[in-house]
């Protein structure tokens, strides 16, 4: 069994706290694991993205082949359109329905959201919003998460939710719970 | 249990495990998480393993030499170009040879991820007659750097450990053993290794050259070297990371050659060939493995790769462009999105480089003629809209030069822009030469307290500046210190302005800590007030 996950968003919005919180809870889980970064200068207001690999068996390559992914999850929904190549048949794509416009020329939202809902499988929500209702503007990215947690086959939620309390423990108590709150409220909110 | 781990950080962790007394480095993306990883790690700490960044690669090649000549374990760490900056200092190691073991890892970037060129350092350690590793996952990280060391202690030369970009920042989980002891202190006595006269180098040149057919036979005996013969009509040679791609494609159907140490074992190539009709070549960087491998054969084989467009010639590999090559069916299924927009990476919000390009705009409007020099940093940013603020950008310290060469040439005004990090690295010569020449150039030293393109390492100059401008012979009159705000706008223009005037050499240096060191401060202060 495996599950193939493109991370992707806009440099700064903590898609690697979501890679490090998949790859805690596969660790955990004994699972293997292969996570490939961008680290360097593509962090800084522009696209960024991760391959997530999880596996039951031994995994050889570091990047997800296109058709590949089961999940693309994403902070940013121009980014998640922006590897649809790798989407595989059946996949899923989980991401913030809420544009962020920092280029010029950033497509028309509905045409953009249109063309994202034409998918077949797409959950899609104002991250932002609902992490700022919950008083943790910092957990949009948990809020994530929590609404990718049934497409993660490999993993379960309270895998996740374990890691969560692993990952962000040295953070303090009151992180942990706001980032619970928000996985919590991102998994409830697609139910 | 396994560690989760960076390539990068297996490399780190391997070399602690085998008894590592030094690191040393200058920040280069994908590399530089290898010398972190060192200075944050307990082990480290513990026995006091020198880990502070260096001044540039070619300092830190030549203290590593130091090292070993002293019997320690040392290790270099650098991006692929940073090779060039050492080269003087690598390839003579080779002829020196070296006591303590000594590691030279290389980090290229196929693709260009963060760089200016896609190099392949194999060459490099080809040309220096040295063995090279090239591990293809990050178990072989880390495993391999006990090797290396112990390989480079048995031939008495620095070996060289070659990644690429993919592998230096992928995780995956890795087993450890138990860490080695560190070498005792046991300095070198022999002068006529150390002292390179044309009479002691030419003699260890030809020992270098004596050396070469038991690395040979050392490669063909490699563990890390393997034959899988599946009885394929293709076979397959795969080295280092590739190898991942060709298992991800064809598990075990297809005969596969992996090589992750070189020289190039030529034995089990030829093997390879006798029991298959064509050759793949399978390699991330330059056609390194695949211009020898038509060497070796019969020009009548068939070899496949890079050079006959099996592969692309340039780029990184990707499982996609691998699998093709293997006669595999794409596997896409969506086609692109139509509705995407590139986003390209920008200056940060409130950096200080920003003030300092708007200023600079501000005035050369009024010199159409001006011509600017940038460099390599977070800076280089500026020559994307909405500043489109220089000219070039070519290699650490070519700022100040090229605008001197220009300048020498006839360009007025002529501007340099340099970061603090880039100007110790490789500015201050130039600068030297600059004043020496009484070069009618303005240096634009953007100082931001930091290395902050590759993640905000110590800055080997920072609070020295104005110090090091004056003692290179800048005069006091000319030499500027700004704070650059929107709100000193009006003083930085007028300084610009005035300088771009003067027949010899400015320095004006914008000095403003940068936002995202700043931020990871504030964020510790907080978190220890609130503990």
């Amino acid at each position: 069994m495996k599950t193939d996950i493109k991370l992707a968003g806009v440099g700064g919005q903590g898609i690697l706290s979501i890679a490090t919180v998949l790859g805690e809870a596969a660790t955990a889980a004994g699972l293997y694991l292969k996570q490939a970064e961008v680290h360097g200068m593509s962090q800084r207001g522009g696209d960024v993205q991760s391959d997530l690999r999880l596996s039951t068996e031994p995994i050889f390559s570091d990047l997800i082949p296109q058709g590949g992914a089961d999940l693309i999850l994403s902070m940013e929904p121009m980014e998640a359109l922006r590897y649809l190549p790798y989407l595989a048949e059946g996949g899923a794509v989980v991401t913030s329905s809420k544009p962020f416009v920092n280029i010029p020329d950033y497509p028309a939202e509905t045409e953009l959201l249109s063309e994202l809902d034409a998918l077949p499988k797409v959950v899609r929500m104002d991250i932002e919003a609902v992490a700022k209702g919950l008083l943790a503007p910092r957990s949009a990215n948990m809020v994530l998460l929590g609404m990718a947690a049934p497409h993660i086959g490999i993993l379960s939620p309270e895998d996740l939710r374990q890691a969560i309390r692993t990952v962000f423990a040295r953070k303090g108590e009151k992180v942990v719970e706001d980032n619970l709150k928000a996985f919590d409220a991102g998994h409830e909110g697609i139910q | 249990m396994k560690r989760l781990l960076l390539g990068d950080e297996a490399i780190a962790l391997g070399a602690l495990y085998a008894g590592l007394s030094g690191v040393y480095a200058y920040p280069g993306t994908p590399s530089t998480e290898i010398t972190e990883f060192i200075q944050n790690d307990p082990l480290a700490r513990e026995r006091g393993v020198r880990s502070r960044w260096c001044t540039n690669e070619k300092t830190a090649m030549e203290a590593a030499l130091g090292m070993s000549y002293a019997g320690k374990r040392a290790l270099v760490c650098m991006k692929h170009v940073g090779m060039n900056v050492c080269a003087d200092a690598f390839v003579n190691a080779a002829i020196t040879g070296v006591k303590g073991g000594l590691v030279v890892v290389a980090a290229d970037d196929p693709s260009m991820h963060s760089s200016q060129n896609e190099q392949d350092s194999r060459f490099y350690g080809k040309f220096a007659l040295i063995p090279i590793l090239e591990p293809s996952d990050q178990q072989e990280c880390f495993d391999m750097m006990a090797d290396a060391f112990r390989l480079s202690e048995a031939v008495r030369l620095p070996v060289l450990v070659r990644i690429v970009t993919r592998l230096a920042h992928s995780r995956a989980g890795v087993a450890v053993g138990e860490p080695a002891v560190e070498n005792a202190l046991v300095p070198d006595n022999e002068r006529t290794r150390w002292v390179l006269l044309p009479g002691n180098a030419k003699r260890q040149y030809a020992a270098l050259v004596d050396k070469q057919p038991e690395l040979l036979l050392r490669a063909q005996d490699s563990r890390w070297n393997a034959l899988e013969d599946a009885g394929s009509p293709l076979g397959v040679i795969a080295c280092g990371i590739a190898c991942n791609y060709v298992r991800e494609a064809l598990p075990d159907e297809v005969s596969v050659l992996k090589v992750s140490q070189y020289p190039l074992p030529e034995s089990l190539v030829r093997e390879l060939a006798a029991s298959c009709e064509e050759i793949l070549v399978v390699e991330d960087g330059q056609p390194f493995a695949e211009e020898q491998v038509r060497g070796l054969l019969d020009p009548e084989y068939p070899v496949h790769g890079r050079l006959d467009g099996h592969l692309p010639r340039t780029g990184e590999l990707t499982p996609d462009s691998v699998a093709e090559a293997l006669g595999q069916p794409a596997g896409q299924v969506h086609l692109p999105a139509r509705n995407l927009a590139p986003r390209p990476p920008q200056l940060c919000q409130g950096c200080g480089h920003r003030d300092v390009y708007a200023a600079l705009n501000a005035v050369l409007k009024g010199f159409p003629e001006a011509r600017v020099f940038g460099d390599i940093g977070c800076y280089t940013l500026g020559a994307l809209p909405p500043y489109r603020a220089i000219d070039t950008c070519v290699d650490m310290g070519a700022s100040i030069t090229m605008a001197k060469g220009a300048a020498d040439a006839g360009v007025h005004p002529a501007v340099a822009v340099i970061g603090d990090s880039t100007f110790t690295h490789s500015g201050m010569t130039s600068l030297l030469d600059a004043v020496n020449d009484k070069a009618a150039i303005t240096v634009i030293l953007s100082d931001n307290l930091t290395t902050a393109m590759t993640g905000g390492q110590d800055s080997a100059g920072t609070h020295k500046f104005e110090a090091i401008c004056l003692a290179l012979g800048v005069e006091r009159e000319h030499l500027h210190v700004v704070v650059p705000l929107p709100k000193n706008m009006e003083e930085i223009t007028r300084i610009i302005r005035e300088e771009l005037e003067y027949k010899g050499v400015s320095v004006i240096i914008p000095q403003r800590e940068c936002m995202q060191t700043l931020a990871r401060k504030n964020r510790q202060i907080s978190r220890l007030r609130s503990k």
